[in-house]
């Protein structure tokens, strides 16, 4: 029942927006997709397209090799779960997953059998005749999720599914809906601005900016080569920091590293990106490429610690994270002063020439 | 989420202030509704009840169920029993096309929708002859295939017909938005056709509005005398609504029979409001469990 989805070329705009800008996208039998994005970068017009519930104005989908543009959403089986989650107000949870079922006429005693097994899959046996008013956001959710998946639908696609919850019951959720994946093998696309959402269950993850993919990959392929800065930043707790690149090496300020892509002895402008936690920190100097920093604030950022550096000479601010053991070990204060070199940069040119050279140190 | 105390607070602050004006204000503001009420709305029901029996109850039931009368009952459960089941039907419409699609104009459509109620019903009829009448637009057209309209009860149920417009699309308008086209897509999405989601989600969200809308629907379509009184003629026992058909009575100086059909009338509102608060106490219901609903607590 699972199924391969193909998105060749589709644009979709509303006036001079661009909500989806030429995408191609191909997403694999029985995989859990995310597709990630900052707010107006086009996700959720991405997954309503791939519903049908939005025309493309340029562009097909495909659900195995069948062109879906002209077939009715309803004739199409795929089971969509809503932020804010949809839920039929006036009929019972019972109901509400029975609903898909109701309207392909499937027989009494199978439907019971159906909507008992869902109840029972979301554990809400026991509010079976309960009306959505008297659920929580997490309950909802669930029956939501029951709902879409009673048809035995073909594709899952979950819009913002947790957005509406608060931490822990979208922790609960998240774990849920993978343990959930891997049961079914149904393939899922769903849509979340929460990257740490998309990293923790998603088989793959595509990020989205203004309209277009910006890269495609597993997590860890995304985290550890992001293609460009937009990805970089997306990601978050990385410095930023402007300099030039210049045989073989780039200088950041005063900070310096190796950048064996570009050898020549012109200086490119480029720009640097060293995550919080790939700066690395001692008291003792040392460390290769190490520079000095003074401790201006400590903040703790769940288990870990974020230093705020402050680079003699150049003035510059960089943070630090640091894990509980290694920050213990070293004896930081604020007003100390220490040597930091970055373990790993991801460095972008800047050529007017040539499309941004991505490299990795 | 953070809703629900939100939408709380003010209900639970309102009856402290009330409570903080000094007794005598209290007392004063009372009397004044209780006063008001008593003279410009229960003395006149009073008074329509007292005059239709001041002949004896004989004579009330004779002047009820006079032929011209039972005539004139005939033509307002007709003008009705067709006004309110076209509009009902027109009003969901205009509120769907409204509620759930963007198009061009769409502005000026709910400009438009109130139109019925922002002109005065004298003009309404008036606008009537002027298009059927035998000097009006169409008229030498019909009249050249035989076809009256103005003075006949096709008249009578076209005026009904065009007052009444907007009461059901009114009332809807602000269901279906607020329903919003989320619980249809879904409905949809599972494989739903149009009429099924129609009926089962779209009506059974709506449906304590839509009979809102039809009761007041009502309401007008039988008490409407302006626009009726220019395109009726006057015709008794045929082109006479009940409303006409007090006025000739009480133009006849028969006033204890203008009463008592007017008190058919009365009765016909008091049933109205009576069915309108129990309407309303329902939706009052559904908007709190939609409101606790959106909220999403926990």
């Amino acid at each position: 029942m699972s199924m391969q989805i193909q998105v060749r070329g589709v644009t979709k705009s509303y006036g001079a927006f661009h909500a989806v800008d030429n995408v191609t996208l191909d997403i694999r039998s029985g995989e859990l997709l995310a597709l990630l994005g900052p707010s107006g970068s086009g996700k959720t017009t991405l997954l309503r397209i791939i519903a049908g519930l939005e025309q493309p104005d340029r562009g097909q989908v495909l659900y195995g090799d069948e062109v879906m543009t002209n077939r009715a959403v309803r004739e199409r089986n795929v089971g969509f779960v809503f932020q804010h989650y949809a839920l039929f107000n006036h009929l019972t949870v019972f109901e509400n997953i029975a609903f898909g079922l109701r309207v392909r006429k499937v027989k009494e005693a199978e439907l019971r059998e159906r909507v008992q097994r869902l109840l029972h899959l979301i554990r809400l046996e026991h509010l079976a005749q309960r009306l959505p008013s008297q659920l929580s956001g997490g309950q909802r959710q669930r029956v939501a999720l029951a709902r879409a998946l009673a048809p035995e639908p073909r594709m899952l696609l979950l819009d913002e599914p947790f957005a509406a919850l608060d931490t822990k019951v979208r922790q609960e959720l998240r774990d849920w809906i993978r343990r959930l994946h891997d049961e079914l093998k149904v393939t899922s696309i769903f849509v979340t601005h929460d990257q740490s959402e998309a990293f923790e269950i998603a088989d793959r993850v595509v990020v989205t900016n203004v309209g277009r993919v910006e890269q495609v990959g597993t997590p860890e392929e995304i985290f550890e080569r992001p293609a460009n800065a937009f990805v970089l930043d997306f990601l978050g707790r990385v410095n930023v920091l402007h300099g030039q690149a210049e045989a073989g090496k780039v200088r950041l300020g005063r900070l310096e590293v190796p950048y064996p892509e570009y050898a020549k002895q012109t200086a490119l402008p480029a720009t640097g990106y060293v995550r919080h936690f790939e700066l690395d920190v001692d008291k003792a100097p040392g460390l290769p490429g190490g520079v000095e920093a003074r401790i201006v604030r400590i903040t703790r950022v769940g288990f870990s610690s974020r230093l705020e550096l402050l680079i003699s000479g150049d003035e510059a601010v960089l943070h630090a994270e640091i894990d509980p053991g290694r920050f213990a070990a070293l004896h930081l204060n604020v007003g100390d002063t220490v040597f930091v070199a970055p373990r790993k940069a991801h460095v972008f040119l800047k050529d007017p020439g040539d499309s941004p050279a991505a490299g990795t140190h | 989420m953070s809703q629900g105390p939100v939408a709380v607070a003010p209900a639970a602050s309102a009856p402290a202030r009330i409570n903080a004006a000094p007794g005598f204000i209290r007392g004063a503001l009372i009397l004044v509704a209780v006063a008001f009420l008593g003279i410009f709305l229960l003395a006149p029901a009073f008074a329509v009840f007292a005059e239709a029996f001041s002949r004896g109850f004989a004579a009330y039931v004779a002047a009820i169920s006079d032929a011209e009368t039972r005539s004139a009952i005939g033509l307002t459960l007709l003008a009705a029993g067709i006004a309110v089941p076209l509009n009902m039907v027109l009003g969901l419409a205009a509120a769907w096309a409204i509620a759930r699609f963007e198009f061009r104009g769409k502005s000026l459509l709910v400009t438009l929708l109130d139109l019925p109620f922002a002109v005065s019903p004298v003009i309404a009829g008036m606008v009537f002859v002027l298009l059927f009448g035998a000097q009006g637009l169409l008229g030498s057209f019909l009249s050249d295939r035989g076809i009256q309209i103005i003075f006949t009860p096709i008249a009578i149920v076209l005026t009904t017909s065009f007052v009444t417009f907007p009461f059901v699309a009114r009332e809807l308008i602000p269901f279906m938005e607020a329903l919003g086209g989320e619980q249809e897509e879904a409905a949809v999405m599972l494989g739903a056709s149009f009429w099924q989601t129609f009926f089962r989600v779209t009506l059974p969200n709506v449906k304590w509005g839509l009979l809102y809308g039809v009761i007041l629907c009502n309401a007008r379509a039988m008490g409407e005398f302006g626009a009726v009184s220019v395109v009726s003629g006057h015709i008794r026992g045929a082109t006479n609504t009940l409303p006409l058909h007090v006025e000739i009575l009480y133009n006849e100086y028969n006033f204890a029979a203008a009463f008592a059909v007017a008190s058919l009338l009365l009765l016909l509102a008091l049933l109205t409001l009576v069915a309108k608060r129990a309407v309303e106490w329902r939706v009052a219901r559904q908007l709190a469990a939609g409101e606790r609903a959106e909220a999403g607590e926990e």
